[in-house]
């Protein structure tokens, strides 16, 4: 597993894909804080938080298009496959890899907050009245970092699925945009459908409805274990596609 | 060293092995040969633990690879047809990565030093695989295959698009790798069989029509009853003496021509010379002999006699074979049914009885 972990983490930096990756997500990061924290004169991070899942719909796919799909078209499969090692370590290695990069990423983009710390500070020392209160809430820009890591391993699974399923890049990445964008996007749909059935059931698919507890510096047990299952149930699904090409 | 049982495989509908069970010693050769979708790849494929069989057993070193496909893993080492190579590495880091992958326990740098110099690519390591030409790529295919120094070692079709060159450096190495490795090969090059293999495994659609040694092969095949005579003379006269004669099975005059002699083949009994007394003959009927050569038989004969009899064509395109001369001939056909009874035998006879039925249905 450890092989694969490794060979994956330094081909996503031979090729510019790593770059790439790291370099959007940063950028995306920046502008989205700067626009919904300092330009919009608020310390609230949640909007920024919300404002980046969305951008995790390009971002993500980015990572995981080439994962089983490359190995597909270049026949390396056959390789990993006769190996002694078992198809669990194989997705695994992977999965971790795109994680490593996802996360990596994610905590040096939190980079983004020392401005509004700073300010604040400054902001505290000119206050005339006692000023505590002013400045970024610590708690909930942790408990919002929790969530946005977790909705991206999910999506990292998810992409990683897509991609066991075709030999075709390109293929891979625009069905993960597509499952994405539906998962994020039935939230907003949500809040025009007035039968109660109706919203039940669009509320378990979309990952942000849970997302609001986060916001609010709430680590939601369910809301974490809901994202968990995700990735364990979509990393369940590539094995099994892998189980099923060898017994089909 | 590797036990193959009733391995029967179906894709669908359609059955790619059916029902092929060998033995494979330790420190043996063996070519699977086939044509092109005959199920060698399948074959392989099952036995490294790539897909697995609809059933039957396949067991490497004692372990069974589709119960205990870890450990079983550990004693192959495979070139699949299109080597497996990562093209954005270099020779070093993709050697590197399938040390760690097999978990191998050797000292590396000593390991990888080791296959360079048995494959020769120590002049390529550090260069990038997309860069490298055909004939490298294949070699580091190979070196992948001897990582960790695996037991059996299998490859699918090692020598295609290789030069000549390269591809009796392969051979070589081959038959290096058999002293102390058993492998097993697939080709569809006959002469690569007969240069590297003990042991010669057929396999047509999917069963094996033949297994034997390469040398019982080789000398079937060289006990040879053909001849082809020039001879001056009457043409008609001499086709009839030549019919006529005892011990010749069948006589026919060839289209070409040498000088005012016309060209012969002629093919006797099992186990009689004709050449003396046939030289006495002519010289009694003052037809002076001016060549006689024996007719060579390839295993590639045998190899297509044994084909298409163990999957007879429609018979309008045998019988234009037939007429064209590309038909098989008698000794052809014979040592073909013969290594194919034997094979019958080996398998529990029933094949034989079956391609009995199948040519007999056929020739109706």
């Amino acid at each position: 597993m450890f092989a694969i972990y490794k060979k994956e983490l330094r081909s996503y930096f031979i090729n510019a894909i790593g770059y790439v990756y790291v370099g959007v997500f940063l950028a995306a990061a920046a502008l989205l804080c700067c626009y919904t924290t300092i330009g919009s004169q608020s310390y609230d991070a949640s909007n920024y938080f919300t404002a980046l899942i969305f951008s995790f719909i390009i971002l993500i796919p980015l990572l995981t298009m080439k994962l089983f799909a490359e190995e597909k078209k270049l026949r390396t499969e056959q390789l990993l496959l006769t190996a002694p090692i078992s198809i669990w370590s194989m997705v695994l290695g992977k999965y971790l890899a795109a994680a490593t990069m996802f996360v990596g990423t994610a905590m040096i983009s939190c980079i983004n907050f020392f401005p509004m710390y700073t300010y604040a500070r400054e902001e505290r020392l000119a206050a005339p009245y006692s000023s505590e209160h002013l400045g970024p809430v610590t708690a909930e820009i942790i408990s919002c970092l929790v969530g946005v890591i977790l909705i991206g391993l999910a999506f990292i699974s998810i992409g990683l699925f897509v991609s066991s399923l075709t030999e075709n890049q390109l293929a891979a990445a625009v069905i993960t945009v597509a499952i994405i964008l539906v998962m994020l996007v039935l939230e907003l749909v949500n809040q025009y459908i007035d039968t109660y059935a109706i919203r039940f059931v669009i509320d378990w698919v979309c990952v942000l409805s849970r997302f609001s507890n986060f916001t609010v510096g709430i680590l939601d047990f369910s809301a974490i274990l809901y994202y968990l299952s995700i990735s364990g149930v979509f990393l369940l699904l590539t094995v099994r596609v892998y189980d099923k090409r060898r017994w089909g | 060293m590797i036990k193959i049982e009733h391995l029967v495989k179906n894709y669908g509908s359609n059955c790619a092995v059916d029902d092929i069970s060998f033995e494979v010693k330790k420190g043996e050769i063996v070519g699977l040969l086939g044509p092109n979708g005959a199920g060698k790849s399948t074959t392989m494929n099952i036995l490294t633990g790539y897909l697995s069989a609809t059933s039957g057993s396949v067991s490497v070193a004692g372990l069974d690879v589709l119960d205990n496909p870890l450990e079983a893993k550990k004693h192959i080492g495979y070139l699949p047809e299109q080597p497996p190579l990562y093209l954005d590495m270099t020779v070093e880091e993709y050697l590197i990565f399938n040390y760690n992958l097999k978990g191998c326990k050797l000292n590396r740098t000593r390991h990888l030093e080791e296959i360079c110099d048995v494959v020769k690519i120590r002049d390529v390591y550090k260069r990038v695989i997309k860069n490298l030409s055909k004939g490298y790529r294949q070699r580091v295919g190979i070196a992948q295959a001897l990582i960790g120094s695996p037991e059996v070692i299998i490859f699918d079709e090692p020598t295609v698009g290789l030069d000549p060159k390269q591809i009796i450096e392969v051979r070589n190495l081959l038959r290096n790798l058999g002293k102390d490795h058993t492998v097993i090969l697939s080709t569809h090059i006959l002469q690569e069989v007969q240069a590297v293999c003990d042991r010669i495994v057929i396999i047509n659609k999917g069963k094996i029509v033949a297994d034997e040694l390469t040398e019982n092969i080789t000398r079937a095949v060289e006990n040879n009853r053909r001849f082809s005579l020039k001879i001056c003379g009457p043409q008609k006269e001499v086709l009839n003496m030549l019919r006529s004669k005892p011990g010749v099975v069948y006589a026919e005059v060839m289209p070409q021509r040498d000088g005012d002699a016309y060209c012969y083949t002629v093919e006797s009994e099992v186990g009689v010379d004709i050449r003396k007394s046939l030289f006495y003959t002519l010289a009694e009927k003052n037809w002076p002999l001016v060549g006689m050569e024996a007719l060579g038989m390839s295993l590639e004969d045998i190899f297509i006699a044994i084909v298409d009899q163990s999957a007879p064509k429609n018979r309008y395109e045998r019988r234009e074979r037939v007429r064209s001369g590309k038909g098989h001939s008698e000794t052809q056909r014979e040592i073909a049914k013969t290594l194919m009874d034997n094979a019958g035998k080996k398998q529990g006879g029933e094949y034989s009885a079956l391609f009995g039925e199948e040519a007999d249905k056929d020739s109706k």
